[in-house]
């Protein structure tokens, strides 16, 4: 055995990666709840990966046939439902894992420096993860494929002067088609897996450079032993491996209760009119993106057309995008965790967090003036949230940092 | 003579102009690739013209068709819907209701400004459905005074269930939706009285 870990060892610095980022890679040990969702976003990745791989055997690209095997996946393949369900709902799963652990971060300032880096390949990973489960949601082709596709591409119709062009090559045809189809699979299940995979393993090198924040947002490098071993550091294996296992064990309860009881969650995970086939010639009557996409939609239907486009809609749905990476720079308060924040930044996470899930809300709601004004006012909320940070955050008192982690 | 010195701004220069070279290069490579995006040639010639017989179309009925992968309405307005079209209380709730702002290129210049039809056939109105918001298909929705469209206010038209725009019977867009232009109206002629031939212009007589 030694042997054979010293051959490899001679060829391939495996024992070093595993004390490296395993077994000597120290880790707070003060992490709570809130530290589980990175592992298990892992997890949805793995699973997706798998799932999809299964699912691509059976499923055909091609606008005449996709929908026909979509249901020849779910009613004639082998447990191809589970599969399937496994695939459709984990993608919902996937969003519910990564908004808990964005939030995470937003609690305990996981953003600010030395992690900046981690938070801008996290923030590019929930960007390309969009662009997945959008192509994704195109694939069945049914009605909301169909229309779902048709609003996102035209977002890109709206560009000033060179919007019509860059709509049918983005398409291929002049409207969405076969053509679009076969690209987005493509894009699905090779070009943005290998982004995905790629910038996982960068955050992953980037957060083990700098080690983990913890819930009282204290260094702790700044507090290490003889031996160079952060006080209040435990090795990451084997005690949160062992730890995350539990998660694991919960979350997976969970994503089973929804697959086997409730896969399509009352047209939230899979929406109803999707059970039928894509028809161009009708729009579903109540049409709404995926729910995870919803705040942004909102803001896209909040922003009425100006100058005869509705150009400055899709740029503040976008600036709201974009805004989230500056947040380590906006972010001056002394201190990173909510623990010892000022009062005033905990009233501003709190009204944050209530108008992104009303602008989520709104967004799957049918348009009416009242809704229109609501989102209006949320979309404002939202943006204040980060344009008045630098200001809210250098004001009000924080309490003092302990040295040393508590709990 | 063996004892040179580094020319470092000669080493410089020339890993300039590679970099330079090699940017070009990868320019060249990418242009095929970026160009498989385009329309293939079996999807440009896929756009030639229809053809619809509309003579049992009746007055309030509406047909689609599919031209150019996009559906285009056909449909026929009684004397009351195009009364209402040229009510100055309609016409006052419009963001360009003669398409000459914002909706000048939504148009062939052949068609009428208040009914957007062909000289002499102005109840059969033909009209691209793709809202011009963000591409969804508007819903017909013929009937005035619909209590969920704005009660009196509504003299008929096309409600868009994506985002909410509304247009009229001629499909010119009502101001602040977020549609920003009028519907399109395509190239259109007739070939007999009740055949319409869509994507080509009217023969100049």
């Amino acid at each position: 055995m030694k042997n054979k870990q010293s051959w490899i060892d001679q060829r391939f610095p495996l024992t070093k990666v595993f004390n490296e980022h395993l077994a000597e890679y120290y880790t707070p040990r003060n992490f709570n709840l809130w530290y589980f969702f990175g592992g298990l976003a892992m997890l949805m990745l793995g699973m997706q990966l798998v799932t999809g791989i299964f699912l691509t055997m059976h499923y055909k690209p091609d606008s005449a046939y996709a929908f026909a095997s979509v249901e020849y996946i779910m009613r004639d393949v082998e447990w191809g439902w589970l599969i399937r369900y496994l695939h459709s709902v984990g993608a919902s799963a996937f969003f519910v894992v990564i908004y808990l652990h964005m939030y995470r971060a937003l609690l305990y300032g996981s953003y600010k420096g030395p992690r900046e880096l981690i938070w801008i390949l996290g923030m590019l990973l929930y960007v390309a993860l969009m662009a997945e489960a959008f192509f994704g949601y195109v694939l069945p082709w049914g009605q909301m494929s169909f229309w779902g596709a048709q609003v996102i591409i035209s977002l890109f119709g709206s560009v000033p002067v060179i919007g019509p062009d860059l709509l049918v090559w983005l398409l291929g045809d002049y409207a969405v088609g076969d053509a679009a189809l076969n690209r987005f699979f493509s894009l699905h299940v090779i070009a943005l897996p290998l982004i995905l995979v790629v910038l996982v393993f960068l955050h992953i090198v980037a957060l083990h450079t700098v080690g983990s924040n913890n819930p009282d947002g204290i260094e702790i490098k700044k507090n290490k032993d003889k031996d160079g071993i952060p006080k209040d550091g435990i090795p990451f294996h084997p005690y949160y491996t062992v730890k995350d296992i539990m998660g694991v064990v919960a979350f997976l309860w969970l994503l089973c209760a929804v697959v086997f009881y409730a896969p399509a969650l009352n047209g939230y995970f899979l929406e109803h009119a999707n059970f039928i086939e894509a028809n161009p010639l009708k729009t579903p009557e109540h049409i709404v993106p995926a729910w995870y996409l919803t705040p942004f939609y909102s803001v896209l239907r909040a922003i009425p057309p100006m100058f005869g486009s509705q150009f400055p809609g899709v740029l503040a749905m976008g600036a709201a995008i974009v805004i989230l990476f500056a947040l380590p720079w906006l972010d001056r308060s002394p201190v990173k965790s909510i623990r010892y924040r000022s009062p005033i930044y905990k009233w501003a996470l709190g009204v944050f967090v209530i108008s992104f899930i009303m602008l989520g809300w709104l967004g799957v709601q049918p348009v009416t003036p009242l809704n229109v004004l609501l989102a209006r006012v949320f979309t404002a909320l939202y943006f204040a949230f980060f344009i008045l940070m630098p200001w809210y955050t250098s004001i009000g008192k924080t309490k003092e940092v302990p040295e040393r982690v508590t709990g | 003579m063996s004892e040179q010195t580094i020319d470092l701004k000669k080493r410089r220069f020339l890993t300039k102009a590679t970099s330079v070279v090699g940017a070009v290069g990868v320019g060249f490579v990418a242009w095929p690739f970026l160009s498989t995006w385009k329309p293939s040639a079996k999807t440009k010639a896929a756009g030639a013209p229809i053809d619809i017989d509309i003579s049992k179309l009746e007055a309030g009925q509406l047909v689609r068709v599919l031209w150019r992968k996009k559906p285009v309405w056909i449909f026929m307005r009684d004397e009351k819907a195009l009364d209402a079209l040229n009510s100055d209380g309609l016409i006052k709730s419009l963001d360009d209701p003669d398409g000459t702002g914002n909706s000048k290129n939504q148009q062939p210049s052949y068609v009428t400004s208040n009914f957007r039809s062909i000289k002499n056939k102005e109840s059969v109105a033909v009209i691209v459905g793709v809202c011009t918001h963000l591409g969804c298909s508007p819903t017909y929705r013929p009937e005035p005074g619909a209590a969920d469209l704005g009660g009196d206010s509504w003299k008929g038209g096309f409600y868009c269930p994506c985002h909410g725009s509304k247009f009229d019977l001629a499909g010119r867009v009502y101001a602040g939706v977020p549609a920003p232009t009028n519907l399109v109206i395509p190239p259109y002629r007739y070939v007999t009285d009740s055949l319409i031939r869509i994507g080509v212009d009217p023969e100049i007589t």
